[in-house]
């Protein structure tokens, strides 16, 4: 029954898009005349929000109580797993993750057709449409390929267990971590193709825009940072990046929000990059659908391929089609028309953003070549990998030119400024630089990219708490402190890259127990390995006493486990924080001798990398505290400035 | 100015175009072994069960042909397998099993409830033999000759239909 309902109520949320797309795209046309029929298109948003909602809500009761006769459950949950990855288990699969993607995207929806209100009617009008469209879509696609609350003809006596990789707690809000990011940019391009329509591709347009952005840029931020702690500790592998096709499926839809971010703020304080910014609504949530499809389609091989199913990639490309060529014809038929708004220096505000934009995007397209290019490849029967070699420093050409001018960009003027009125903060930015790299060369055999990027940390680090000279800080606004913030996390996440890339130290050992060795300042003594078991695995656990510089040891519990339902191997590997790097330890088998195989490393400030992609989220949150606080100001002023006027006509 | 507009329309729908073709192509996750024609690796592995033998790479030179089956008791097409194998069995085939990353209790349990084809079983706990002969996945099964030399591999369960191509590479072999 539970079921049932869950799936009715999903049916009349499709129906409410439906409704939703034609009475907004009937609302434009008649303009003026439409009032009526735009009336309804609001209402219809909520609604179809809240059934949506319901529909989630639904799914995660039938999950919690493990109904065993709705397939997805007896497919991928089991009545002995705790409550809570029963629960993640509701999205930790196809159906359920497109469920959850639905319901996210109706919910942001409602909310848009509740609180926007400064936008041109019409211009909302065509932006729900569109939203209306691209939900549509999602819900054929659940109801037609992938329904969530199928019930088996006769229940299942047990479940079949989730995917043990995925039985962690950080993998289990890593999806809809990174859903929440590409649903705010499917919300950013309603608003792109809703003004595109309307030719009103204004300054309220982009402040519309811009908190859907930052919070889609904010979860994406907090998504990537996530999944690449995960991939570090879970994996086993000792790196934290491998330039995996998944990964660059969030990577690239980030690239893109983030150009979007800075454009639309310029398009929103100073009225330039109007083409410009829609483009970039486009893209960016293009990537994010690019990023899905090439996820589920399984057309490229990863690490992540549990999600692979080729008819349903059949039919997100369709989509895709219908969305991202829809959006990008209209681009082609109307940007023409849209004027290019105020002019700028190259010295100025503007300027700096602009060039951010350009490298920004050109990162992008190199990240785009190298995961696309097996694919191409593989049309003419070659298989290639595309990997570090090709991406790190095709990658830096872009980036290292880019992080400098976020040195130098927020110093100055919108419009127009001169580098002579910032000399001194060149100079210092130019000096930091100069003496990191004089530094860490004397240090000496480090590669060319760590050493340009622990040199580049440094002064970014200074170089972001630069706005804030001259600053009255408790007067400062808050989404200044978001930027500052921000900047000051990208240099923080680039020190722990660098450092990690620099000064790593490995060590493969085969020891017996009782036997030590040692990696960078650690001596590791293997005191004993031992069998234990869990809920659902029995492992191998390594005890390791680990000394930092012959102070007191720490216990560390590697262990490989066995997983048995599903069969499946994996490896914990157990971490040693410091403040100064992290010691990496993984078990492997019996080398049959009686010794053990024991992969260590120290990585020295790695634990930097995670510590700045939170700030830079956290910068984000700032930010997006700061737009909406405004704007909430801003409408209480207008509407008092409104109920004055009211009352002097009175 | 306006033909640049339609650039990324264009690029997306080269994008398209590739992956809507690779899409289309049958995908083939079949790996083959590049171990066919060649002398089995060298091995040694302890038996599986209590009733059999376990196998060594030493014992496929005694120039009998013979079927060795790559299988493990938590691999469920194995179980799909079973009853082709024993009917392969039941033909005059001698098959002799490695069971991958397994346990002797599970291992007696499956045998128990799905039969026992093998006239020798054994343990594979790292993938060791798996990884030497080229099998890429459970199950998998090989023919190997008289003189220990590897001429067919058979990717994935045994059905109905491959039962007699199977007999019929090893009554090639026999003569």
């Amino acid at each position: 029954m539970i079921a049932e309902l869950g799936l009715a109520a999903l049916w009349l949320a499709a129906a409410l898009a439906a409704l939703q797309l034609l009475t907004g795209a009937l609302a434009v046309r008649a303009g003026a005349d439409g009032a009526e029929i735009a009336a309804l298109t609001r209402p219809a948003a909520v609604l179809q929000g809240v059934l949506a909602g319901f529909a989630f809500a639904m799914l995660l009761w039938v999950f919690a109580v493990t109904d065993l006769s709705v397939k997805l459950v007896a497919s991928n949950s089991h009545s002995m797993k705790p409550l809570i990855y029963k629960l993640s288990g509701a999205w930790g699969n196809h159906e359920g993750s497109m469920l959850l993607w639905v319901t996210v995207m109706a919910l942001a929806g409602g909310l848009i057709a509740l609180v926007e209100r400064r936008l041109p009617e019409r211009t909302m009008q065509a932006t729900l449409s569109a939203q209306g469209f691209v939900a549509l879509g999602f819900y054929a696609f659940l109801l037609l390929s992938s329904n969530p609350f199928e019930r088996l003809p006769v229940p299942a006596a047990e479940g079949l267990g989730l995917n043990p990789l995925l039985q962690d707690i950080g993998l289990a809000f890593h999806p809809p971590t990174l859903y929440f990011g590409y649903v705010g940019l499917s919300i950013a391009f309603s608003f792109a193709v809703g003004a595109l329509v309307t030719r009103q591709v204004t300054p309220d347009f982009a402040s519309a825009m811009r908190p859907w952005v930052l919070g889609a840029w904010v979860f994406l931020t907090l998504g990537i940072t996530a999944g690449s702690y995960w991939a570090y500790y879970e994996l086993g592998w000792g790196g934290w990046w491998f330039w995996d096709p998944v990964e660059n499926a969030s990577l690239m839809p980030w690239l893109a929000a983030t150009a979007l971010l800075h454009s639309a703020s310029v398009l929103a304080a100073r009225d330039a990059l109007r083409a410009w910014t829609i483009m970039l609504g486009v893209v960016a949530f293009s990537m994010s659908m690019v990023g899905t499809f090439l996820v589920r389609s399984g057309i490229l091989t990863s690490v992540h391929a549990f999600a692979v199913d080729p008819e349903r990639g059949t039919f997100i490309l369709f989509l895709l089609m219908l969305y991202i060529g829809g959006a990008l014809l209209l681009f082609a038929l109307r940007a023409g028309t849209v004027t290019e708004g105020t002019r700028f220096a190259v010295a100025s505000r503007e300027g700096a953003l602009v060039f951010n934009n350009v490298m920004l995007s050109a990162t992008l397209a190199i990240v785009l070549l190298g995961t696309l290019y097996p694919l191409l490849t593989e049309a003419f029967d070659v298989r290639v990998s595309v990997g570090p070699p090709y991406f790190n420093p095709v990658g830096a050409i872009f980036v290292i030119p880019m992080l400098l001018v976020m040195a130098v960009g927020p110093l100055l003027r919108w419009r127009q400024d001169g580098f002579g009125r910032i000399s001194r903060e060149l100079a210092l930015i130019g000096a930091l630089i100069l003496a990191g790299l004089v530094l860490f060369a004397v240090i000496g055999g480090i590669d060319l990219l760590p050493l340009l990027g622990l040199a580049l940390a440094g002064a970014l680090a200074v170089a972001s708490f630069l706005p804030l000279k001259g600053r009255k800080l408790r007067r400062t606004p808050i989404a200044i402190w978001g930027m500052v913030v921000a900047h000051f996390g990208i240099a923080v996440a680039l020190f722990g890259m660098a450092s990690e890339s620099a000064f790593s130290q490995e060590r493969l050992a085969a020891v017996r127990i009782g036997e030590a060795t040692q990696v960078g300042p650690w001596t590791i003594t293997l005191a004993g390995v031992a069998p234990v078991a869990g809920p659902n695995w029995t492992a191998i656990e390594g005890r390791i006493e680990a000394s930092y510089d012959g102070g007191e040891p720490r216990v560390l519990r590697p262990q490989a486990r066995n997983f048995w339902a599903p069969p499946q191997e994996t490896t914990e590997s157990e971490l040693a924080t410091r403040w100064n790097g992290q010691l990496y330890a993984v078990i492997g088998n019996e080398a049959g001798d009686g010794r053990w195989q024991l992969r260590l490393w120290w990585k020295p400030f790695v634990t930097l990398i995670w510590y700045g992609g939170v700030l830079v989220a956290l910068g984000g949150v700032l930010a997006l505290i700061g737009r909406v606080l405004g704007d909430i100001r801003r409408r209480g002023f207008r509407r008092r400035l409104a109920d004055r006027r009211a009352e002097a006509l009175a | 100015m306006s033909w640049r507009l339609w650039v990324p329309l264009l690029l997306f729908a080269g994008f398209l175009g590739l992956a809507g073709y690779q899409l289309s192509r049958p995908r083939n996750d079949f790996v083959e072994s590049r171990m066919i024609g060649e002398k089995l690796p060298f091995f040694e592995l302890r038996p599986a069960t209590s009733d059999r033998p376990g196998i060594a790479s030493v014992q496929f030179a005694d120039g009998k042909p013979r079927l060795l089956n790559i299988w493990a008791s938590w691999c469920l097409p194995c179980i799909a397998e079973a009853p082709q194998l024993e009917r392969l069995q039941e033909s005059g085939a001698e098959i002799v099993g490695v069971a991958i990353r397994d346990r002797p209790e599970d291992v007696a349990r499956f045998l128990e409830r799905h039969g026992n084809p093998y006239t020798a079983i054994g343990l594979d706990d790292l993938s060791e033999v798996q990884l030497g002969i080229g099998s890429s996945g459970v199950p998998e099964t090989f023919v190997i000759d008289g003189q220990g030399r590897i001429v067919y591999q058979h990717i994935g369960d045994i059905r109905a239909k491959d039962v007699p191509i199977l007999v019929e590479k090893l009554g090639k072999l026999g003569k």
